[in-house]
């Protein structure tokens, strides 16, 4: 409850439309409310007594009360639509906004699908209850009161024959929601099963069908087939009394004003009209209170997505610039671990354990170890994706938290181990750390990460889009042009992770040469694959438990290091690892 | 009421299925051929013949029902609510409109119970056709059509024929039946008025229909662009590290308002019609009462019609505007799910290529000896895969099938587990040709292991038991272990119990392979088909994979489209693949003696340079 009165705050901006729909919403209340006194004078004054005068002249205030209803209703919907997707539109920009901030500690921890929910789902509930619910619901509560004030003053008791069905009606809608509501979700969740199913064997032929389960597999999707439709059914039996019902309850409430105003109409104590206009008020009152009920059992909808709106808005970001952070100046390139000690949230131990590491202006560093040893938290500590838990790490001798991360970040080139490529032309994927580049820039460093000669064989050249909707390209040309994207920046510090690469073997030898060329004249630090690169490496440093377990050249841990033996002995066992497939050379 | 899914970007809000903005959002297609598939869909109702025909009787009742109140209060009205009338005629009328009211509530209560049923029923049997289709849809249809596609087309279409048959038919049938009574009853009451009244009638279908075309504009446009905002969150926060990394966040967010922005002014041309539509159609139905109350008081001053009649005729052309909504948004939806259920036919009816012949025997134990008879084949005709291929393994042989992509590897093991019947030639196991055996029985013997294994929802040991399914716990686990996977299973949450996501989520592509090959030992087929994986994994996995393979090759006939040197030069039988055509065979040592082009794939692959010791040049990955 408290953070759906946080979402309010969304409504703040928007005060003055929320006037022009109060306004509005009170014109079409009197509208409603004097409607029906012009039908009963209309039938009073003019039927009853046979007058076509006063007819007309009730029928004519009639279609002007229409026409005003008319207009303040359409202004008021359109501008709660406006309210309400202005807050949609507010609170997704804040949500996302948050998002990409956060540090790589929190997207550890969170899946994109449910971040996906925060922005989508969840504001689109707040958004109906706030931008939406709230106002009709001011808008229904005002004009059942509004009528009831009506209503009583005309015949109190009348009225509280007719008021009677109020209660019943919401007594109604609470029980049947109560009731079939947790089935729904049974059945949501049935057909979900139902679905996977499906999928699985649509998707999963090949291996049903190698393994013969059809019969199975048919005996699985029966059953969940059978399941869905019983649970269906259920909630159907149940459902089917609830709309008669409250129809029923309605049509009991106009039997009673019927007979109830019919015989005070007989004893004189009251005019057709009345009982006519009494009619019309009945019709008024019911929307609004099926809208109340409805949107009564909305709000703890609402209240669980505002709260997990406000989840990630409060989420702590625990990588952000000091008040006082000053640029990082030029980078010469000197890095420094100094006593790192680094956990992951969650971990059990740490993945870092008092690393020193000094690397030199130009040099390359090369880091090995096996599977979860640390090597990759040590690149991820250097742009500061992480803080350590203990020690420093520093650039030209500079603490990394004491600079702001843009200038930090902007002097690091970085190919990482699962190359992303955005939605959009292959030229505005290498630009994408300057996308001020010009084209010739642009080119000069595809040429020089080995990809220009495949980009150009695309039919749009560096205008082919790739991406989610864009043309498939390899996992070895992806990674030339997350290449080029480094190159771009020409950093002055480049970290590479190097630990996976699907390619084949001609593949290899261009990537090979584009990655010669990128650790030119800076400072490299290289999760390394590749023998080449161990063996040109000034350094190798060998990881082990989160510990620096030896350092040296590659002949030297060759000759004195029993595990960088057998580190690089696993590889060379079989000949090797996946070398890629003979198969795939064109 | 069925519930209602994956619908409009409006999200969870209810959403009336008269109201304009439903009606945009239903996709505007019609069926090709409107009659047949109608029929067809009718086809479905006749074993609730009888339920039908109840249903019927039910919607007429309540129908006949909503027309009969308002005519019961008119004639009170006309005959004893009026100073000094008739006390016990109003009691007696009204006694008759409670009785009205109630067989209205009932018939209700039953027509929505019942067309429930006879709906899910319905929809169960189509779901069961489709599943039982799609298992013997050759894996040829497969190919053409993604899985993805075919997943959202059938959950769509079948929703939309759920949403038509559970809800709108119903609801159609009762606006028919109401709209028949009111018009009835207006006519008998005062045919002079009724018609004038019904003059409104055209005005509001035609306002209709030309709201329902700019809505459906618009909320195209709302859909593209919602659309629009969510590809651009999943990309942004998938790759939320690089934009970070290349300090591009604050870009991204500029981005992404904009995308927002866009979508929010779509949104709200689209309300600008819809909102006004129900105004209007407000304004239509107060025109109509004036037009009732003005000529109907013209004919009251006349004393042609009474103050009763008149009074049921404001209720009814009240009541009037609401069915008719209904029923032209029902006619675009009727349209829809026939143009759905049309689709879901021809899935149903798309002919199987492949199929148990008529007098097909169960293949036999058998020890394992394969081979291809001059087999050719082509997916596209005129465009062959495989030309005349021949060969012959030995029970027990290990096959390695090497060659460029595209030379057809792929296509000589899928035709080995006969997922294609070849277009000419035989292939043969221990004799049988496979086409006159049954393909249970064939598959039966044989193990498959993908490049990617294709993992359950479910936990790991039913993934394991996949391949034998009366599998004891400690056989799976001993197939685990023979596959090496017994170490990381042990290892996460909850050992073999632990429930995997779909396609396996959670693990790693090597650990799923681990999976896959565990399946395949626990199965212990005679023939092996592997796919060896290009992809790489690190490489203790490797290393681990490479065990667990070599355990499995042994003893069994296999055939491996090979990407591991190691498995090359251990096969009995290597084929080399060039467009379709075996151009050289035998072993390692033998081809690299004949230099040919398998010696130069092997120079070019492994950069082992001509007279150089293998090693010489190894590759860390």
């Amino acid at each position: 409850m408290k953070h759906l009165r946080r979402s309010m705050i969304f409504l703040n901006s928007n005060w003055l439309l929320m006037l022009l729909a109060v306004v509005s919403l009170l014109a079409v209340l009197v509208a409603n409310l004097l409607s029906p006194q012009y039908l009963q004078s209309a039938i009073d004054q003019g039927i009853t007594p046979r007058n076509l005068e006063a007819i007309l002249s009730a029928v004519r205030v009639l279609l002007l009360l229409a026409v005003m209803r008319g207009v303040f209703s359409f202004v008021q919907t359109y501008v709660l639509e406006k309210v309400s997707q202005n807050v949609a539109f507010d609170m997704r920009n804040r949500i996302f906004n948050k998002i990409s901030e956060l540090s790589f500690t929190y997207h550890d921890q969170h899946q994109t699908g449910q971040l996906m929910t925060r922005v989508t789902s969840d504001v689109e509930v707040i958004r109906g209850f706030v931008g939406q619910g709230l106002l009709n619901l001011i808008a229904a509560v005002v004009t059942v009161i509004g009528v009831i004030i009506v209503l009583i003053r005309t015949n109190w008791m009348l009225a509280l024959v007719e008021l009677a069905s109020i209660p019943i009606i919401f007594a109604l809608i609470g029980v049947f929601l109560s009731k079939v509501r947790p089935l729904f979700a049974v059945a949501q969740d049935k057909l979900g099963a139902l679905n996977t199913i499906l999928q699985e064997n649509l998707a999963g032929i090949r291996v049903v069908r190698a393994f013969a389960r059809e019969p199975f597999e048919s005996a699985r999707y029966l059953g969940m087939n059978n399941q869905l439709m019983d649970v269906n059914i259920t909630v159907n039996k149940r459902a089917s009394i609830a709309f008669p019902l409250t129809f029923l309850t309605v049509n009991v409430a106009t039997l009673m004003v019927v007979f109830v105003g019919g015989l005070m109409v007989i004893n004189g104590t009251m005019t057709i009209g009345t009982l006519v206009a009494f009619l019309s008020y009945l019709v008024v009152l019911i929307g609004p209170i099926f809208g109340i009920g409805f949107l009564a059992t909305s709000i703890g909808r609402a209240a669980v997505s505002a709260e997990r709106v406000f989840e990630v808005l409060d989420a702590r970001n625990d990588v952000e610039d000091k008040p006082n952070a000053r640029a990082l100046g030029k980078i010469e390139g000197r890095v420094e671990l100094r006593d790192v000690t680094f956990k992951f949230a969650g971990a059990e131990r740490p993945a870092l354990d008092g690393v020193n590491l000094l690397v030199q202006p130009g040099q390359t560093v090369a880091i090995m170890g096996r599977t979860g040893s640390g090597k990759s938290s040590i690149i991820n500590l250097i742009p500061r994706f992480y803080d350590p838990q203990k020690g420093q790490v520093l650039v030209d001798g500079t603490d990394v938290r004491d600079v702001t991360l843009d200038s930090l970040r902007s002097g690091i080139g970085l190919v990482l181990q699962d190359t992303i490529l955005f939605s959009g032309a292959i030229r505005d994927n290498i630009a994408y750390g300057r996308p001020d580049a010009t084209d010739e820039e642009v080119i000069a460093a595809a040429k020089a990460a080995q990809a220009h000669h495949f980009i150009t064989a695309f039919p749009d050249g560096y205008n082919t889009i790739v991406g989610e909707r864009g043309v498939g390209v390899s996992g070895g040309q992806k990674q030339r042009i997350a290449i080029a994207r480094a190159l771009l920046l020409d950093p002055k510090i480049l970290i590479l992770d190097d630990s996976t690469s699907a390619v084949d073997a001609e593949t290899e030898y261009h990537l090979q040469q584009a990655l010669d060329r990128l650790m030119r004249d800076r400072t490299s630090i290289v999760i390394a694959q590749r023998i080449s690169t161990v063996r040109n490496a000034d350094m190798i440093v060998l990881i082990d438990n989160g510990k620096i377990v030896a350092t040296g050249t590659h002949d030297d841990l060759l000759r004195d290091n029993a595990l960088y033996g057998e580190i690089v002995d696993s590889q060379l066992r079989n000949d090797g690892a996946p070398v890629g497939a003979p198969t795939e050379v064109k | 009421m069925a519930q209602r899914r994956g619908g409009p970007p409006g999200g969870g809000r209810r959403m009336d299925i008269s109201s304009i903005e439903y009606a945009a959002q239903i996709a505007d297609e019609k069926a090709r051929d409107t009659r047949t598939t109608a029929r067809r869909l009718l086809a479905y109702l006749t074993p609730f013949r009888s339920q039908m025909g109840l249903i019927l009787v039910m919607i007429l009742l309540s129908a006949a029902s909503q027309a009969l109140g308002p005519a019961l209060i008119g004639y009170a009205t006309d005959q004893f609510i009026k100073p000094n009338g008739d006390a016990a005629g109003l009691l007696r009328t009204m006694a008759a409109l409670a009785g009205v009211y109630a067989v209205g509530f009932f018939a209700a209560r039953a027509q929505i119970a019942m067309m429930g049923e006879v709906g899910q029923r319905l929809l169960s049997s189509i779901r069961v056709d489709i599943f039982s289709k799609v298992q013997r849809l050759s894996l040829g249809f497969f190919d053409k059509n993604s899985a993805g596609d075919l997943m959202s087309r059938l959950i769509n279409d079948t929703e939309v024929i759920q949403t038509f048959v559970g809800q709108a038919l119903v609801q159609v049938l009762g606006s028919i039946f109401a709209l028949f009574g009111i018009i009835l009853a207006m006519l008998i009451q005062s045919p002079l008025l009724a018609l004038v009244s019904f003059s409104v009638i055209p005005v509001m279908l035609i306002m209709t229909r030309v709201f329902s075309v700019w809505a459906r504009n618009a909320y195209r446009r709302t859909r593209e662009t919602i659309g629009d905002v969510s590809a651009n969150l999943q990309e942004e926060i998938a790759g939320i590290k690089v934009a970070q990394a290349f300090n591009r966040t604050q870009a991204g967010q500029q981005e992404f308002a904009k995308r927002n922005d866009a979508n929010r002014q779509a949104t709200m041309s689209a309300t600008a019609i819809t909102s006004a539509f129900q105004p209007l159609v407000d304004v239509l139905g107060t025109l109509a009462v004036a037009i009732v109350a003005g000529f109907g008081g013209y004919l009251a001053v006349n004393g042609t019609v009474s103050v009763g009649v008149l009074v049921a005729f404001i209720a009814y052309v009240q009541n009037l505007f609401r069915p008719l909504q209904l029923i032209s948004t029902a006619y675009t939806q009727a349209q829809a799910s026939l143009a759905a259920s049309e689709r879901i036919f021809e899935l149903i009816d798309s002919p199987v290529d492949l199929q148990d012949k008529a007098g097909a025997t169960p293949l036999p134990a058998v020890k394992g000896e394969v081979a291809f008879d001059h087999v050719s084949f082509a997916y596209d005709a005129g465009k062959p895969v495989l030309d005349e291929v021949t060969f012959v393994a030995q029970p027990g042989q290990t096959v390695a099938i090497v060659g460029p992509t595209g030379a057809g590897k792929t296509t000589i093991i899928s035709l080995l587990a006969r997922f294609y019947d070849g277009s000419e030639g035989a292939v043969r196991v221990d004799g049988f040709d496979l086409r006159d055996v049954t393909q249970a029985s064939l598959r039966a013997q044989m193990g498959i292991v993908p490049q990617d294994s294709f993992l359950f929802a479910g936990s790991v040991a039913d993934n394991i038991r996949y391949g034998r399914l009366n599998a004891t716990d400690a056989e799976i686990e001993a197939a685990a272990r023979a596959a090496n996977a017994h170490e990381f299973i042990a290892n996460l949450k909850e050992g073999y119990a632990t429930r995997l996501g779909e396609r396996g989520g959670g693990l790693s592509q090597g650990q799923r392979q681990l999976i896959g090959i565990a399946r395949a030992i626990l199965a212990n087929p005679r023939i092996l088909i592997l796919d060896e994986a290009t992809s790489s994994v690190d490489t203790r996995t490797e290393a681990l994979i490479q065990g667990a393979l070599s355990t499995l090759l042994k003893g069994r006939t296999s055939f491996v489209i090979a990407h591991r040197l190691s498995t090359i030069r251990e096969a009995n039988l290597i084929l080399v693949l060039q467009a379709g055509r075996v151009v050289e065979r035998g072993t390692h040592a033998a081809l690299l003696a004949q230099d040919g082009l398998y010696a130069d794939l092997y120079r070019r692959q492994f950069r082992v340079s001509p007279g150089a010791p293998e090693t010489s040049t190894p590759s860390l990955n």
